[in-house]
């Protein structure tokens, strides 16, 4: 299944009809929402961690250079073998030449964000090398062939009945009886599965939360341990991150980890959080014997370069998707990306265009809610503002409104035009409106009318009643 | 009457300068004339300058630039030589105290930023104003509009100003601070995501008892009053300012004068 961001408006409305969907919503608002509450609750120090965290995100991208040669230089010491790829299409031909270059028929996949933006499962099968995604979100969405609708919960838009449907049709040998009513049995047969891959896996490919640029070492967080058993059973480990992951030192992890896992779950710390530096050594029990890590670039220098640079700073918690009004109400899938929410409406624009993603940055209310539960305080509402202008300057869609609001700051900035103009549409809809209080429908006007009333104007207008002398 | 200005009564009069707001000018002046009572009984002397138009919001969250630029010098020359300028709505207060820096970053928008408050931000924060003599029997539920809360941390001046009215209870409204889903040109532009926004604080107000709705932003507040009409509701919709004037013998919003109770 493939929605595309220009259909934003149809994808949005399809959603909301989806009483299913909105059943899911619904519990991911209860449970994220809440759990980040009380957890944060439990922290004084929080806010002040946050501004900590910020700070180092802040000067890590500013800095970003410097700190991802010193990872080079880091991860290469401890026997890492560093690829730097320009695009998706570099980093997907690394990961298969290592992957050919092991013999491998079957790859074990953690959850990755970049695995998505590149697109590597796709790939790999063209390739006749069969991945398998161990994170049971993931695993359930490969099965149905969708795209995650979240960035830390990816089959967060399904019910648990829609996953045992979906086991029913995969499993081959699936006991047609077997219950799978509850939560626990369907991870119990999941985790059936994946023993089995795990074990035989070739290559092991996993995400990064983080890149430490003091000792070379990449982080993952998981709650299922799946994280561990990709990365150190197979005799290969790619990591796949993108330039901004990287962090100065070990302290600075510690610090976003501590932020990441509140704002993300709700919980204090994720139950699993692997530091891996290198392949195995030489008294190691067990570990890879080569460890790869790609370092994606895909338009992030040019990010870095424009307006919005700060997006860079972002940890990929998911707050401001759990925390948006607007994904609340729509989910993941609408927004047609792989990145949705407030973060996404900034990140898929400036990684792939305006042009086709034009609707993502004017779909947000502004409230302010993503910026505020933010770890590490982006202005997300300044920079989904900037992406505006930048589609006013370059002429995206969006042209009829903007027109509107063209004519309205001509006038504005004209106020004897302003107040012919508005005392003529206010007598007339006063008129129409005054013995009800409301409009029903107004001509031109019908995006606000056909499901809201309007307020019937009192009348004359308070600067002409103000003129006119009227004092109370 | 606010009892606490009495400490200023030797001074020369604060000379406050009503930015009256294109909403509350085009669709209910009598907020603006609210807004002027609460000024005036807080001790301030209020001007209404006369070439105001609007802030430029709508231009600058349209990606207009320069129409907003254009529109914000306009207003900085309009609001020049005021103590203060007070708008009734925290979403236009936030466009010239927050946004008139970033966007021309002078020194003259900075000047007029500093100068520039929300109304209920003024009476409380600057004024000092405790309590308020009005009357309302009834029970309210206070939305917090977006900008006035994130923008310009107004979260407890309208309800500490609300518990001194006589006769009025504060509802348990929860969710107040959820955005209502009128965004300016996003209700228009998005008008599916906006009306289930609206639907889920139409629900929460109706759970939370109250027969009125009042809150400090005229957007929003006609935003959920049309969704509340539409719905039949009986809920009254109005700007703060009204009920602390103990001017509310006007309809409430999307009333019309037969319902008037």
């Amino acid at each position: 299944m493939s929605l595309a961001a220009k259909n934003f408006p149809a994808n949005a409305r399809a959603a909301l009809g989806d009483t299913q969907l909105q059943e899911a919503l619904e519990r991911l608002r209860g449970g994220f929402v809440e759990g980040r509450r009380q957890v944060v609750a439990k922290l004084p120090e929080f806010d002040a961690l946050r501004d900590r965290a910020a700070e180092i995100r802040r000067h890590t991208i500013a800095h970003l250079d410097q700190y991802l040669v010193q990872f080079e230089e880091r991860a290469t010491a401890a026997g890492g073998i560093v690829h730097w790829c320009r695009d998706a299409a570099e980093a997907r031909a690394q990961i298969l030449e290592i992957c050919q270059a092991a013999d491998a028929r079957l790859v074990t996949k953690g959850k990755s964000m970049i695995g998505e933006e590149i697109e590597i499962n796709d790939y790999l099968e063209a390739h006749n090398i069969e991945p398998v995604e161990t994170d049971l979100g993931e695993y359930i969405i490969q099965l149905r062939r969708e795209l995650p609708s979240h960035i830390i919960a990816p089959a967060t838009h399904l019910s648990k009945e829609q996953v045992a449907e979906s086991f029913q049709e995969h499993h081959t040998g699936l006991d047609a009886a077997r219950p799978l009513a509850e939560p626990e049995a369907l991870l119990a047969e999941a985790r059936t599965r994946l023993r089995q891959k795990f074990l035989a896996a070739d290559v092991g490919i996993t995400g990064a939360n983080f890149l430490i640029a003091e000792t070379g070492t990449s982080v993952i967080v998981t709650n299922e341990g799946n994280g561990d058993l990709t990365q150190t059973l197979p005799r290969v480990h790619i990591v796949i991150a993108s330039l901004e992951k990287v962090v100065p030192s070990l302290d600075d992890a510690a610090t976003l980890l501590r932020v990441l896992a509140r704002s993300a779950t709700g919980q204090e710390i994720s139950a699993y959080t692997t530091f891996s530096t290198g392949p195995k050594r030489g008294p190691d029990l067990d570990g890879p014997d080569a460890y790869h890590v790609i370092l994606l670039d895909n338009g992030r220098t040019d990010i870095l370069a424009g307006d919005n640079a700060e997006i860079l700073g972002c940890i990929r918690c998911g707050a401001c998707l759990n925390h948006c009004p607007v994904y609340g109400a729509i989910g993941g899938h609408a927004y047609g990306s792989v990145y949705p929410g407030p973060m996404g409406s900034v990140l898929t624009p400036a990684l792939n265009g305006l042009p086709g993603a034009h609707h993502l940055p004017q779909a947000s209310s502004l409230c302010g809610r993503c910026e505020e539960v933010c770890p590490v305080r982006l202005p997300l509402p300044k920079m989904l503002r900037n992406l505006r202008f930048q589609a006013a300057e370059t002429g995206a869609p969006g042209g009829f409104a903007r027109l509107l609001v063209k004519l309205w700051a001509f006038a504005a900035r004209r106020p004897w035009l302003y107040r012919f103009g508005a005392g003529i549409s206010l007598a007339w809809l006063s008129a129409r409106g005054r013995k009800d209080g409301y409009l029903r429908s107004i001509p031109g006007l019908r995006a606000w009318t056909s499901r809201r009333d309007f307020p019937a104007p009192e009348g004359r207008t308070f600067m002409h009643q103000w003129k006119s002398g009227r004092r109370s | 009457m606010a009892e606490s200005m009495q400490n200023n009564a030797g001074d020369a009069p604060v000379r406050v300068a009503l930015f009256v707001t294109c909403s509350v000018d085009l669709i209910r002046p009598s907020v603006g004339f609210a807004t002027v009572k609460l000024l005036e009984d807080a001790g301030c002397e209020v001007s209404v300058p006369a070439a105001q138009t609007c802030c430029g919001q709508p231009a600058y969250n349209g990606g207009l630039r320069e129409n907003a630029a254009a529109i914000a010098e306009q207003v900085i020359e309009t609001f020049a030589g005021f103590d203060y300028v007070v708008a009734p709505s925290g979403s236009c207060a936030a466009m010239i105290k927050v946004h008139y820096p970033q966007l021309l970053e002078s020194d003259a928008a900075r000047e007029l930023a500093s100068r520039t408050y929300e109304l209920m931000q003024f009476l409380v924060d600057v004024r000092g104003v405790e309590t308020i003599k009005a009357q309302l029997d009834g029970t309210v539920a206070y939305h917090d509009s977006c900008s006035g809360l994130r923008e310009l941390g107004i979260k407890e001046q309208p309800r500490a100003l609300l518990a001194s009215v006589d006769g009025l209870r504060q509802s348990d409204y929860q969710g107040s601070e959820a955005c209502c889903g009128f965004g300016g040109l996003f209700c228009v532009k998005y008008p599916d995501i906006a009306d289930k926004m609206a639907a889920d604080r139409v629900q929460a107000i109706a759970a939370s008892g109250a027969d009125m709705l009042l809150g400090g932003d005229l957007g929003c507040l006609c935003h959920l009053a049309g969704k509340l009409s539409r719905d039949g509701s009986r809920v009254q919709v109005r700007h703060v300012a009204e009920v602390l004037a103990g001017m509310t013998d006007c309809p409430a919003l999307c009333q019309g004068e037969a319902e008037e109770t």
